[in-house]
């Protein structure tokens, strides 16, 4: 991670070790004398609160893995073991899938920040796609961990999700099968799923490593979407970004606890409190909050590979963003009409996470349909083509300037 | 340098093409275990055939058997949902089948109750043709459990099954 290194051990061990291996160093120069842009936002402390939530998955994982059995007889039984007999298990259950939800939550407000502020723009397209990674590891560590508790929605939820793949023209149903170790959801499916939904999240944890290294090499973006161009455009990381972000975080845990004590079925489904049931499937099935926007989407499409090819396009679309935005201006803060485009984005996005909440049926489907066009009118026509129309505000000289003002006639 | 570039194969390329060869075989094959261990195993593939007693099955009602961890419906279907099921011309249907292909012992329709789309169960007596409804995304199946609207793109698959005498059945 690059940055310019001002670090000089002090103490005998340092001096040691910094000899050896220079991992103090390298911390001193990424996290402590890191030159971040000075106008950095509160929607900028939404990398560090993600990466709070991944280490608060992680250990409440770890802890709820020493109670849970995967195995499809005993899977629901000790869940609610957890839930009664375990000492706090109730609330590191809670706390683990709520901060699913917040995991989500943040990842989204992260992700709108980035297509605000264009910050997946040139020269950070790969730091971005490393982000598009990492939200697809997390689609499916909470899909796959969704399915542990082996309720009425984790078993019809996987049964869903996994014959997404039957579509596959050929081989298909091979895959499936391939997936589910049987010719249904069953306990080798539990099993792997418990498997893998202990891997992934290390997996996320290396790319975020990736994710941050490519970030120190560009620096952050910033509200003004210019870059730093002097020193006086920046302020260290430490201690002006470590007390924003850390106060960001407070606010946001207040978030999580209120969900954590207060309301922590909200988020969830009162039929995965049902144990599972092979023979009858719950008459309503919608996925986790997270994921409603792409289940609408699907649905819409009155073709099974069709609706699976453009559930999955919608999300990697996200990864062909530099590309497919043709304007020269990053930041929506000069960019009058991209503005009003990105909020009708957010509102579509919205708009498909209800439809997905719903019953296919009557008005529904339409709804759902103009909004599928619509999400991919943005990437496919108002990206590429806004830029032919769009006139961007002036820019500011720099970065320092639209903090500070212009510097007075005759100064500079 | 550029004197020595020879365009005539030598044993050295030979030699790094063969080992190269038997790497790759080397690591495909160690691969493959770990692949096909994801596989249906000996005790899911064993598992056995189920057998129903129709003798309790009413016209008109269907019943859900368990096979091979599959809900698999057993419909005993009455006059008027046969002669339906047998009127629809083939052109109207989008995996065409004739009910003769479907259930050749007209009463009895025996069919995987797994939605084609993506694997719900479908609710028997719903929707508009009678037959079955698929709740979650919305797929119509006939009296003779073909589709006919909706996402799904195939009829209800047909298990193997046999008659047995005493009015029994044998999935599988």
């Amino acid at each position: 991670m690059s940055g310019p290194s001002s670090y000089v051990p002090k103490s005998g061990f340092t001096k040691w070790l910094d000899s050896r291996l220079p991992i103090l160093g390298l911390v001193h120069a990424s996290f402590i004398t890191f030159p971040n842009p000075r106008n950095l936002n509160y929607w900028w402390t939404f990398g560090g609160i993600l990466s709070f939530m991944l280490a608060a998955q992680i250990v409440t994982g770890v802890a709820l893995a020493m109670h849970y059995v995967p195995n499809s007889g005993l899977a629901f039984a000790s869940v609610e073991h957890i839930m009664r007999d375990v000492n706090y298990g109730w609330l590191l259950r809670y706390a683990h899938s709520n901060g699913a939800s917040m995991f989500f939550f943040a990842v989204y407000i992260h992700i709108m920040r980035g297509v605000y502020y264009g910050s997946y723009k040139a020269p950070r397209e790969v730091l971005w796609i490393l982000g598009v990674i990492i939200y697809l590891l997390m689609m499916a560590t909470g899909f796959l961990g969704y399915t542990l508790p082996w309720g009425q929605m984790s078993f019809w939820g996987a049964t869903v999700i996994t014959s997404l793949f039957s579509a596959i023209p050929l081989v298909g149903n091979a895959i499936t099968t391939w997936l589910w170790g049987g010719y249904a959801v069953d306990d080798a499916t539990l099993n792997r799923f418990y498997a893998l939904h202990y891997l992934l999240p290390f997996m996320i944890a290396a790319v975020v490593v990736l994710h941050v290294w490519a970030l120190h090499v560009t620096g952050s973006n910033n509200p003004t979407g210019i870059e730093k161009q002097s020193s006086k455009d920046t302020l260290p990381f430490h201690p002006y970004f470590t007390v924003k972000d850390g106060f960001g975080l407070v606010c946001f845990l207040i978030l999580y606890a209120w969900f954590v004590f207060y309301i922590p079925n909200y988020l969830g489904d009162a039929d995965n409190y049902i144990q599972a049931n092979p023979l009858q499937t719950p008459p309503h099935i919608v996925p986790e909050w997270y994921y409603l926007p792409f289940y609408a989407i699907l649905r819409s499409i009155p073709s099974k590979l069709g609706g699976v090819t453009c559930m999955f396009g919608a999300i990697l679309l996200f990864a062909f963003l530099p590309w497919l935005d043709r304007s020269p201006v990053r930041s929506a803060n000069y960019r009058p009409l991209f503005r009003i485009f990105f909020w009708l984005f957010v509102a579509t996005v919205i708009g498909l996470g209800y439809i997905g909440s719903q019953p296919p049926e009557g008005g529904f489907i339409i709804a759902g349909r103009i909004l599928t066009i619509s999400y991919f009118a943005f990437f496919f026509l108002v990206l590429p083509l806004l830029p032919l129309f769009e006139k961007p505000k002036k820019l500011p000289a720099s970065i320092a300037e639209s903090v500070l003002g212009a510097p007075a006639p005759g100064k500079a | 340098m550029a004197e020595s570039v020879s365009v005539e194969p030598t044993r050295r390329d030979f030699l790094f093409i063969a080992t190269g060869a038997v790497g790759a075989i080397g690591a495909a094959s160690a691969v493959w275990p770990l692949i096909d261990q994801m596989n249906p195993d000996a005790s899911t593939l064993a598992a056995a055939s189920t057998e129903v007693d129709l003798s309790h099955i009413a016209e008109g009602q269907i019943l859900t058997v368990k096979w091979r961890g599959k809900p698999v419906f057993v419909r005993h279907r009455t006059a008027k949902e046969i002669a339906e099921a047998r009127a629809v011309p083939l052109s109207e249907l989008r995996d065409p089948a004739t009910d003769e292909q479907r259930a050749p012992h007209p009463e009895w329709l025996i069919v995987i109750g797994i939605c084609t789309h993506l694997g719900c169960v479908p609710l028997g007596h719903q929707g508009p043709y009678g037959g079955w409804f698929c709740p979650c995304h919305g797929s119509v199946y006939d009296t003779a459990a073909r589709i006919r609207q909706g996402p799904a793109p195939y009829n209800l698959y047909l298990p193997p099954y046999k008659f047995l005498p005493d009015n029994k059945l044998s999935i599988g």
